[in-house]
């Protein structure tokens, strides 16, 4: 039973660099930008994080500094895809291969670094209890962070006319420019939201779940999330849920190496970004869900002279 | 007595685009409390002048003056702040959302808190326009969502309303309602910027008139002491022109529905129950009826879009055809002009060669699977000219045409691929008279060629000018065609209303009159007896 609990844990742990990222990029997308930079963002934010911490010695402002370079690097996508009108596709995969070019330079001095990363919580007295402890009380903090991320954009999308103005601005940018709402400055809100979250993904890797640096060490979650964004069809809950889909099968396939099964490890690799797509693709069939959810202006410039 | 200073006052407003100057000069007075309409045919500058009001765009130049003092309106926000509201010609709601969001999004965020839903349904009772707050929009005909704009501006307590045609979307009887609600805004005090083409409306309705012709003003007055012909004039420079219409020499059977049941896809949508119809070759055969009542349903059944189980239920020249796609329909010789012109009938981004080869890539557009390119640009040349499209030419996107031009453009394209049945739904909805008449005329020069013409439309007027026979559709049910001159408008309203539906062999289900003409408070509870 209790191995079952480290199962969650690791499941949880495993999943919530997704869980950031997608998150971050689904309230881009639901402003109707597609910024597909985040792989890019990641890095940057990961390289940055473990930078600061191994400097400073503390993880924590590694975070700080995870976030603020995700949101800047996401500023040079706000500013050519939302200023100067570039084709959004094209800016953010650029922004990716800047961002893995940028963040293995910037990492150089930082392989094989030792620092002392972000450990998971331990709540004297409660975090020892049986099972219970491990479920609700051994986390990582920044696991417990990101189930309240999920909450607060949830709420906020749904909730408050700040998120509805950003819905409306990602479904008809016209039209929200016609009733009055800034649409570019909502857009360059929603992007740096973005950009923070990916950011933040990254430091999560670089000092709280790994923590080392490794040049590329997202491995292609950047990827993933933009994927689990569009098969979650824009629904918060599903983002969560593919996450740690995605976390339970990166976690067997570790298991399934460990046991030493006879399969080539690249196809076990493999395995948790194939899962998560087919099981979300299969969710994410039905066409009323998607054309209510997904935001119609997803990817076109928006120019208010019109 | 004092003569009252305008509440709103335009002089020199100039704005030219880089192919065409839309507003010339214009000057313009609105009075307290006055009903105000600005005419003139698409393209002749109404909605960037109304939208320059709105602060959607800025003047080159001229001033503004609200209430006495100068203002610069910069943005929408700013509009509504002074007082300004405004029904939009293509609606600026968001589809995805609901009722009650889009409404929240218009309104100060003060005033869209708790109680915002009582709010709707108050003023939608009161003035007559039944919505449900948690419906959403994408679900919704035109009509409803009219309706979803006037209550949202009507929210805010405007003190200068424009309404950019208000009325192509209503049946006689709910217009005489806007009009009385339009009136009570007025004589509380509310100015009204009135834009229509429709003039007996405006001549019923305002006070005062702007006529615009080209980005100038050609003209005011006072509509009342005018007659429909003079106003006309003023418009468009010269005489309008008049459908002529040959006595009915129907032929055999082309369009053939039998019993056409469908149940709704669509959760807010309209069941189809036992339709049964026929269009002989050479007749024009009209649907009436208030949007919403299953005319989208039914179009995308008859057409193709949304084959039906029962190939016999429809028939095209004796043929079972229910079961075949849009395409093999096509090919069978139906010809198809639908409802919503950007979408469904042309892709907006796509040139006017594109969206040709789109529906008439049989008349030898395609050789071995290669586009033959020029015979693509020739047809869509043709029609430009044939149909006196005013574009740019075959290569200009489908999207930068005015509503007209693009109608004329699209009927024109089907037309010339020499149909042997023509469906069209709304064929002239938003349309100015000059080219309305036109579309018009193309259909009755089909039927004279001997075309079977199916017509779909709201507007009364153009069903009684146009067509032999005419139907109503109410609740999903079609009311036995009628020849014209049998009829007249009252009995039609009636029809629409749905006085056929109880009384018929499939009246099992209680019906409210009220619910099909979209009058009574609360439409979710239309199954009640009057």
């Amino acid at each position: 039973m209790d191995q079952f609990a480290q199962l969650i844990v690791l499941t949880l742990a495993a999943g919530t660099p997704l869980v950031y990222a997608a998150l971050g990029e689904l309230v881009t997308e639901k402003s109707g930008v597609l910024n597909l930079g985040v792989e890019g963002m990641m890095l940057v934010g990961a390289v940055a994080s473990f930078a600061v911490a191994a400097t400073t010695k503390s993880p924590w402002l590694g975070v700080g500094a995870g976030i603020l370079a995700g949101a800047a690097v996401s500023m040079i996508f706000a500013v050519l895809a939302l200023s100067l009108m570039s084709n959004q596709v094209a800016t953010g995969l650029a922004l990716s291969l800047f961002g893995v070019g940028l963040s293995a330079f910037l990492g150089l001095e930082y392989v094989s670094v030792v620092i002392e990363g972000i450990r998971p919580l331990a709540v004297p007295g409660l975090s020892d209890l049986p099972i219970v402890g491990k479920l609700l009380f051994a986390h990582n903090p920044l696991v417990y962070l990101s189930l309240a991320l999920f909450a607060a954009v949830h709420w906020f999308l749904y909730r408050t006319r700040a998120g509805l103005v950003v819905r409306a601005v990602g479904e008809s940018p016209q039209s929200a420019h016609a009733i009055g709402y800034p649409v570019i400055a909502i857009r360059y809100m929603a992007v740096l939201f973005g950009g923070a979250c990916s950011g933040l993904a990254g430091a999560y890797l670089a000092v709280a779940y790994t923590p080392l640096w490794v040049e590329g060490m997202t491995a292609g979650r950047g990827w993933i999330a933009l994927a689990l964004v569009v098969f979650a069809t824009w629904k918060p809950w599903r983002v969560l849920a593919g996450a740690y889909l995605f976390g339970g099968v990166t976690l067997a396939q570790f298991q399934a190496q460990a046991l030493g099964l006879e399969m080539p490890s690249q196809f076990l690799s493999m395995l948790p970004y194939v899962a998560t797509i087919v099981v979300l693709a299969i969710i994410s069939r039905d066409a009323t869900t998607i054309r209510l959810n997904a935001p119609a202006s997803l990817g076109k410039p928006f120019h208010a002279g019109a | 007595m004092s003569v009252p200073s305008p509440r709103l006052a335009l002089r020199g407003i100039t704005k030219a685009y880089p192919s065409v100057v839309a507003n010339d000069d214009i000057a313009l007075d609105v009075l307290p409390g006055e009903i105000h309409a600005v005419l003139g045919e698409n393209g002749a500058g109404k909605s960037t002048l109304m939208k320059i009001i709105y602060g959607v765009v800025k003047p080159d130049r001229g001033t503004i003056a609200w209430e006495g003092s100068p203002v610069v309106i910069a943005n929408p926000a700013r509009a509504r702040r002074l007082g300004i509201g405004m029904v939009f010609q293509h609606f600026s709601l968001f589809e995805t959302l609901t009722v009650a969001e889009n409404i929240a999004l218009a309104l100060e965020a003060d005033r869209a808190g708790p109680g915002l839903s009582q709010r709707i349904g108050d003023v939608s009772a009161h003035y007559g326009l039944p919505l449900e707050p948690d419906r959403h929009v994408h679900t919704m005909s035109v009509g409803e969502r009219q309706r979803v704009e006037i209550v949202r501006c009507l929210l805010q307590g405007p003190r200068l309303l424009i309404m950019d045609e208000p009325t192509s979307v209503l049946t006689p009887q709910a217009v005489e309602k806007l009009f009385e609600t339009l009136r009570t805004l007025a004589s509380e005090g509310c100015s009204i910027l009135y834009i229509s083409h429709k003039l007996d409306e405006i001549r019923a309705l305002c006070q005062k008139a702007t006529v615009l012709r080209a980005g100038r003003v050609t003209g005011t007055c006072d509509p009342r002491e005018e007659t429909s012909e003079s106003l006309a004039r003023m418009m468009i420079g010269g005489d309008l022109p008049r459908p002529r219409h040959a006595a009915a020499k129907a032929g055999a059977e082309r369009l053939a529905v039998d019993h056409l049941t469908l149940p709704a896809d669509d959760p807010f949508g309209t069941s189809l129950h036992a339709i049964s119809l026929a269009v002989r070759a050479g007749e024009i055969v009209g649907i009436a009826g208030v949007s919403g009542n299953g005319q989208k349903e039914l179009m995308a059944a008859l057409s193709g879009e949304r084959p039906v189980d029962d190939a016999n239920a429809i028939r095209l020249d004796g043929a079972p055809v229910g079961t075949l796609d849009a395409a093999k329909r096509r090919a069978m010789g139906l010809a198809f002009v639908p409802e919503e012109r950007l979408g469904r009938g042309a892709v907006p981004e796509l040139s006017l060669a594109e969206n040709a080869l789109l529906t008439a890539h049989r008349q030898s557009m395609v050789s071995r699977g290669f586009v033959r390119s020029e015979a693509v640009r020739t047809y869509a040349e043709d029609t430009i000219r044939a149909f006196g499209v005013k574009a740019g030419g075959p290569h200009a996107a489908a999207r930068s045409l005015s509503g007209g031009n693009l109608q004329k453009y699209i009927v024109g394209r089907e037309i010339r691929q020499k149909p042997r049945v023509m469906i069209a739904a709304q064929p002239t909805w938003g349309v100015d008279v000059g080219a309305a008449a036109q579309i018009r005329q193309a259909l009755i020069d089909l039927r004279e060629a001997g075309v079977a013409v199916l017509v779909v439309s709201e507007e009364l007027d153009e069903l009684f000018e146009i067509c032999d026979r005419l139907a109503v559709i109410a609740q999903g049910r079609l009311s036995e065609a009628k020849d014209i001159a049998d009829t007249n408008a009252g009995e039609i309203g009636q029809l629409m209303a749905g006085s056929f539906v109880a009384a018929g062999p499939h009246g099992q289900r209680r019906f409210s009159p009220a619910g099909a003409l979209g009058l009574d408070a609360e439409p979710g509870t239309g199954d009640r007896e009057p």
